[in-house]
């Protein structure tokens, strides 16, 4: 599969049109964890849309998103950046032909300064 | 004596409202796009104003297909006239079938003034939809059928 | 019976190339009825128009079929030549015999055949066609415009240049609308009040112009060149005609809680109060939310205070009926409520400011005199942050999905202006796109960026939260691929604009069409931009869609001339092809009336007794061929066949289906 099919199935999974985006950049502004993230909202939207997903998906970026979805919620176009790295996250554990991750494998970069990914998933999931 | 056997030629009749679809069938004449002569257009101001009636007395009379073309859906010039149409339309499709007339010999399309590719497309599909039906019988009067 | 004459036109070659004219004319001679058949190079042409008409004369003819191009093209063209020679023009018929024929086939005798067809069809109708008068209705030489903002207030004094009598209708106590909490104009900086008051005082003084102010329109009856309107006048609990506008009522009355509108609820008026210093008319107004006499009955201080006894806590709503010939919509536009925009703290932070907000602070008649500090601590603010695009282009819930188109522009001139009043402060705008399309507006833009030095960042501020006497600005700059955050002392948001609340309900009155978005849809895009769907109704300024005031300027003056153009007819000419309803048969059951998209039949009952002595009395439609439309909705509607339309009566098309069928 060359990137531009993994992108389609991305944009597949994560049911995002990236063409729906108008270069805003308030997912970028809204983003709590910007400054630990290679790449940031915005550009998921724009790694999908031109194809070069592999970067992405070779980025620690996607372990650092902290799924807090502020980008999805203040997005003004409704394009939900923060599914695309749910999707990619999802692609590489069927990458592995496994359908969770092995802990190992999840890079080692537990950073003192930022909450980890799972405990916020968690208190958006629980919150109500 | 052998009668020799002509090549069926089906009598269709299109009516067109005023605003969108007879633009639109004008439009396919000035891009000289081709469409069989058996369809004979006529013209009515919105296509609201067809009567379902007029749609059975021309089955009555040979007509073997019968065509209603109006502006699409929000486009009417009278604002509303064509969804009356369409829900005419609809309860008289299930009144033909109830008469046994194929619902292929009656259409409804909307067609809007630059849509004279559309216009022709449209003719071109179902003169050959209903040449396939073949002729009218069902309602015809045998007193009008040419011989 | 009638004597029909048949007229083939060749049109050069484009019909005469496939279809045998001549074979045509003579077939036609055969049909009975057609006394006279004839063919021709060119039928539209002087010659042709001649030949027509000549034979009518010679012929006695009392009915026509052209067999020739579209009637689109010229039918209008053969029915004023038969109109000349004393011929009915509703006699004529046209049969196409060029876009739907001869260019559309190759074979000759196909095309010869349907031709024929055609014609055929054409004087079966004919057979059946009566003459037909369109009835003319007189216009009534008044316009009201519906609106007193600058797009109102143009249009009117239009209209009232060229000698017709024009009413407007404002809600609020005075016109001028939104320009006159507008502080200074692009892309010239002109003072906003020095070029809209003088013209808030032409339509006070014109005697053509009469002004409705704290009104509002409650219904809207008849049709072009005839509309009947009601216009609700509020009670102001002061005698328009006998105050003086001296302001000592709004100096001494003791409620001085209540927020004041005009400056967006920035600081208190009094509970009686005129807007402004400006305002047209300048009248007092009792606020009745407010006011303790209305309230409690004991107070009563401004009729105390009142030399001319202007004040009457009594006064009642008033109803009044109009008469008009056509009908302005101006209703303008609002600023989006920001309550759903969380993140930008609106409601947490007084420092957080709309644009319109912003305007009335820098305005030298706003709640500061015009020297920019906060509002919360009244503290002159350092550093300002301005948000574009805040609801527009938006495609979720709370926003718009439209560019309101003037926030650029407006953005720009305020992140000039306190550059230049205030040097030091340091002013951010942080944009999608920058969009300057308009004469000097890109020069403007470029000002406040090489001159003014006016920090302009693409990107979106994500969130703003209230820190201390700070404003913490978090944003994304989308070239340097950074986050920024910025410690303002101010946010000034350009909130999407919308149609005003008062438009829908306007436009379900005026049975005007709206779009998704509540604003008055055109006549053509392109081509009738003025104009409402429905005749008599105009449009002009922000109810049509977002605009600036020189843009609206220029449509309220279009819609002026269109209004003129209506108002200089004496009467209407319709059209004649309408629906009828035969009394003998209609049985009353409403089905036509609950069809009509005009709402141009009503009832009456009417004595059927051959005696007239009452003794029966029936329920029947009636057509108002002034309002009817001629769609037919209703003759296929009618269970009992009592409508029928003038010109494609049921007898004529099925005539027609019988000739094509035969």
């Amino acid at each position: 599969m060359d990137n531009m099919e993994i992108s389609k199935e991305i944009q597949r999974i994560s049911g995002v049109n990236p063409r729906k985006c108008m270069r805003c950049g308030k997912c970028s502004g809204t983003c709590p964890a910007y400054d630990q993230m290679e790449y940031h909202p915005h550009q998921f939207v724009n790694l999908a849309l031109s194809g070069k997903i592999d970067k992405l998906m070779e980025s620690k970026s996607i372990y650092t998103c902290l799924s807090c979805f502020a980008c999805v919620e203040r997005c003004p176009r409704g394009v939900e950046p923060a599914n695309i790295i749910e999707a990619v996250r999802l692609w590489k554990i069927r990458q592995q032909n496994q359908n969770h991750l092995v802990a190992d494998q999840i890079p080692a970069m537990l950073d003192e300064e930022i909450p980890q990914q799972a405990l916020v998933s968690a208190f958006r999931k629980y919150k109500k | 004596m052998q009668v020799e056997e002509k090549e069926f030629k089906p009598t269709i009749v299109a009516f067109c409202c005023n605003w969108c679809s007879y633009a639109g069938a004008d439009l396919s004449g000035t891009n000289r796009l081709q469409y069989p002569a058996n369809v004979k257009i006529i013209r009515i101001p919105c296509s609201c104003r067809l009567n379902p009636m007029f749609i059975l007395r021309a089955f009555q009379r040979g007509a073997d297909g019968v065509i209603l073309c109006g502006c699409h859906p929000g486009d009417c010039h009278y604002t509303t006239g064509n969804y009356y149409a369409r829900r005419r339309m609809t309860l008289l499709f299930s009144m033909l079938d109830f008469l046994g007339i194929e619902k292929e010999r009656t259409r409804v399309e909307w067609v809007s003034a630059a849509e004279g590719q559309k216009f022709a497309e449209t003719m071109n599909d179902f003169v050959a939809t209903v040449t396939k039906l073949g002729e009218n019988h069902r309602l015809e009067d045998l007193r009008c059928k040419k011989q | 019976m009638q004597r029909i004459g048949v007229f083939v036109c060749h049109c050069g070659t484009n019909i005469a190339a496939t279809v045998d004219v001549k074979k045509v004319a003579e077939t036609l001679l055969q049909e009975p009825g057609v006394v006279y058949a004839t063919d021709y190079q060119y039928m539209c042409s002087e010659a042709g128009q001649n030949m027509i008409k000549d034979a009518i004369k010679a012929q006695n003819l009392t009915g026509v079929v052209i067999c020739s191009c579209s009637p689109r093209m010229h039918e209008a063209t053969f029915r004023k030549a038969v109109a000349a020679v004393g011929m009915n023009p509703y006699m004529l018929e046209v049969a196409n015999i060029r876009e739907q024929c001869s260019w559309i086939h190759k074979n000759i005798e196909e095309a010869t055949e349907k031709a024929i067809i055609l014609g055929r069809a054409a004087v079966a109708k004919v057979h059946l066609n009566a003459p037909l008068i369109a009835g003319q209705t007189p216009v009534t030489k008044r316009a009201l415009v519906i609106g007193g903002g600058i797009a109102g207030i143009q249009c009117a004094l239009d209209i009232a240049d060229a000698g017709y009598q024009v009413d407007i209708v404002e809600k609020e106590p005075t016109v001028g609308g939104k320009m006159t909490k507008i502080d200074k104009t692009f892309p010239t900086l002109d003072c906003s009040s020095c070029i809209l008051t003088p013209k808030m005082v032409d339509v006070a003084q014109n005697e053509n112009i009469k002004i409705y102010s704290y009104s509002e329109v409650e219904s809207v009856k008849g049709f072009v060149g005839n509309f009947t309107v009601g216009i609700k006048r509020k009670a102001r609990y002061v005698k328009e005609d006998i105050c003086t506008g001296c302001g000592l009522c709004t100096e001494k009355c003791p409620q001085k809680k209540v927020p004041n509108d005009y400056n967006l609820g920035l600081d208190t008026k009094r509970a009686i109060y005129i807007p402004f210093a400006q305002a047209v008319p300048k009248v007092a107004t009792i606020d009745a939310d407010y006011c303790t006499m209305l309230k409690t009955g004991k107070c009563g201080v401004c009729s105390k205070i009142c030399t001319a006894g202007a004040i009457d806590y009594t006064q009642q709503d008033e109803h009044l009926e109009e008469q008009y010939g056509a009908i302005v919509v101006a209703t303008g536009y609002n600023p989006i409520k920001l309550d759903a925009f969380d993140e930008f703290a609106y409601s947490q932070s007084p420092d957080v400011v709309t644009s319109l907000e912003f305007e009335r602070l820098m305005s030298a008649s706003g709640p500061n005199g015009g020297h920019l500090v906060r509002p919360s601590d009244h503290k002159e603010p350092k550093t300002i942050v301005f948000v574009q695009c805040v609801g527009s282009r938006s495609t979720v819930e709370c926003g718009k999905p439209y560019c309101s188109k003037i926030c650029c522009m407006y953005t720009c001139k305020h992140a000039m202006l306190c550059r230049e009043k205030y040097p030091d402060t340091e002013v951010y705008v942080f944009y999608i796109d920058v969009r300057t399309p308009g004469k000097n507006y890109d020069e403007f833009y470029r000002r406040a960026v090489e001159e003014y030095d006016v920090h302009y960042i693409k990107g979106m501020v994500g969130k703003v939260c209230p820190e201390g006497d700070k404003l913490k600005v978090q944003a994304s700059d989308l070239l340097t691929n950074e986050q920024l955050h910025i410690d303002a002392d101010m946010v000034v948001l350009a909130a999407a604009i919308e149609a005003d609340k008062s438009a829908r309900p306007l436009a379900t009155l005026l049975t005007a069409s709206m779009d998704t978005n509540d604003f008055f849809t055109e006549a053509h895009a392109k081509l009738r931009p003025v104009e409402s769907p429905t005749a008599g109704v105009f449009l002009a300024g922000c109810a049509q869609g977002p605009k600036d005031i020189p843009e609206t300027v220029t449509q309220a003056g279009a819609c002026a001339s269109k209004v003129i153009g209506l108002l200089a007819k004496d009467h209407l000419v319709g059209n004649p092809c309408v629906a009828h309803s035969d009394e003998m048969m209609c049985n009353g059951c409403s089905t036509c009336a609950n069809v009509c998209p005009y709402g141009a039949i009503t009832y009456e009952t009417k004595d059927f007794s051959r005696r007239k002595d009452g003794t029966l009395m029936r329920r029947v439609a009636s057509v108002n061929p002034a309002v009817c439309q001629g769609c037919g909705c209703c003759t296929v509607a009618c269970p009992s066949g009592a409508m029928d339309l003038y010109g494609f009566s049921t007898k004529q098309i099925m005539s027609e289906v019988d000739a094509i069928c035969k």
